[in-house]
């Protein structure tokens, strides 16, 4: 399908980009990308993937906006309060590039529904704020094979890894395993992470560039220090390993979290 | 010896191991810290018998689960 006119204009500065061209934002536009947590993290992916022109944007999120939510979650504004986050995140979206698609899930995802739900998109965006979450998503994506990108926050830090598969490494090879619920705090800042992880999508989607796959990038906003660490395939790792114990996606006990969401 | 920790270079003594390291540089939550020694992963069980040499770089992995 050829573009219209209104299109043209919309992407040129995507289309103007020798790396990206009209073939790759016709791939940006032929592309479905899941969004698990329209949040801190979700937010500017969101809406950076609906600016770019990503044709199907897909987002999982339970809860409704509240107002302490507003602070980091662009995508939602004051009138939003009170309503269900993948609602008002779709109308965020509508608003700002009408040729989206959204398909929205307002619940959370569950061993039971991660594979039927990622196998449905290209491209996997984990804005969730609980390791049991980022955990279920990292062996869902491994086992349907599927790519994503993983980001965790805490207070002024991030950091932000991207998998592929067969290649990895995963999630799990870095840390195993979810800590004891109330172990390690959760915590909630954002803005930047989000944004890179719609890069990474972008970079996938168009292939361009080198992905944050084989690297954790890590961001301290207050040093402004980015650093890129190199990380490898653990051997043995449960679910991406040559003899995986984790074959089907398992959920863990939530952690409490230390502020309202 | 030398070490390089988040890629910056510090002093410390001679026989030091992984363990050690996490107390000596105060890591909140040892427990729950990925290491890695020159880009391969110490598992926590090796940590105390994990000695390490001069030159090695260091890097402390934390878990980060925010993102709301």
């Amino acid at each position: 399908m050829a573009f219209t006119n209104e299109q043209l204009e919309r992407y040129s500065r995507n289309i103007i980009l020798k790396e990206v061209s009209s073939k790759g934002q016709k791939k940006l536009n032929d592309a479905k990308v899941l969004i698990i947590g329209a949040g801190g993290l979700g937010a500017p992916a969101a809406m950076y993937l609906a600016a770019a022109g990503v044709g199907t944007i897909g987002l999982c999120d339970a809860d409704a906006v509240d107002l302490s939510n507003l602070q980091r979650q662009i995508i939602h504004t004051t009138e939003d309060v009170g309503k269900p986050k993948v609602q008002s995140a779709l109308e965020t979206i509508k608003a700002l590039n009408p040729d989206v698609e959204v398909e929205t899930l307002q619940g959370l995802v569950v061993a039971d529904n991660i594979l039927s739900l990622v196998e449905q998109y290209d491209f996997i965006i984990d804005g969730t704020d609980n390791f049991p979450a980022k955990f279920l998503i990292n062996d869902g994506c491994v086992i349907a094979k599927k790519p994503f990108s993983h980001a965790g926050i805490i207070r002024f830090q991030g950091q932000l890894t991207t998998y592929l598969p067969d290649q990895g490494p995963c999630y799990r090879c870095i840390f195993v395993q979810p800590p004891p619920p109330d172990a390690v705090p959760t915590c909630r800042q954002a803005g930047v992470i989000g944004s890179l992880q719609a890069m990474e999508a972008i970079k996938f989607i168009v292939g361009i560039g080198t992905l944050l796959n084989g690297s954790l990038l890590t961001y301290d906003a207050l040093k402004m220090d980015f650093r890129k660490i190199k990380v490898h395939r653990r051997p043995d790792c449960a679910v991406c390993g040559p003899n995986p114990s984790i074959t089907a996606p398992v959920d863990y006990q939530t952690a409490s979290c230390d502020l309202k969401t | 010896m030398e070490l390089f920790i988040a890629g910056e270079k510090k002093s410390f003594e001679d026989g030091l191991s992984v363990s050690k390291l996490l107390e000596v540089e105060k890591v909140e939550n040892p427990l729950y810290v990925t290491v890695s020694v020159n880009e391969q992963f110490v598992d926590q069980q090796q940590m105390p018998g994990r000695i390490l040499k001069d030159g090695d770089q260091i890097e402390f992995l934390y878990f980060m689960g925010g993102g709301r």
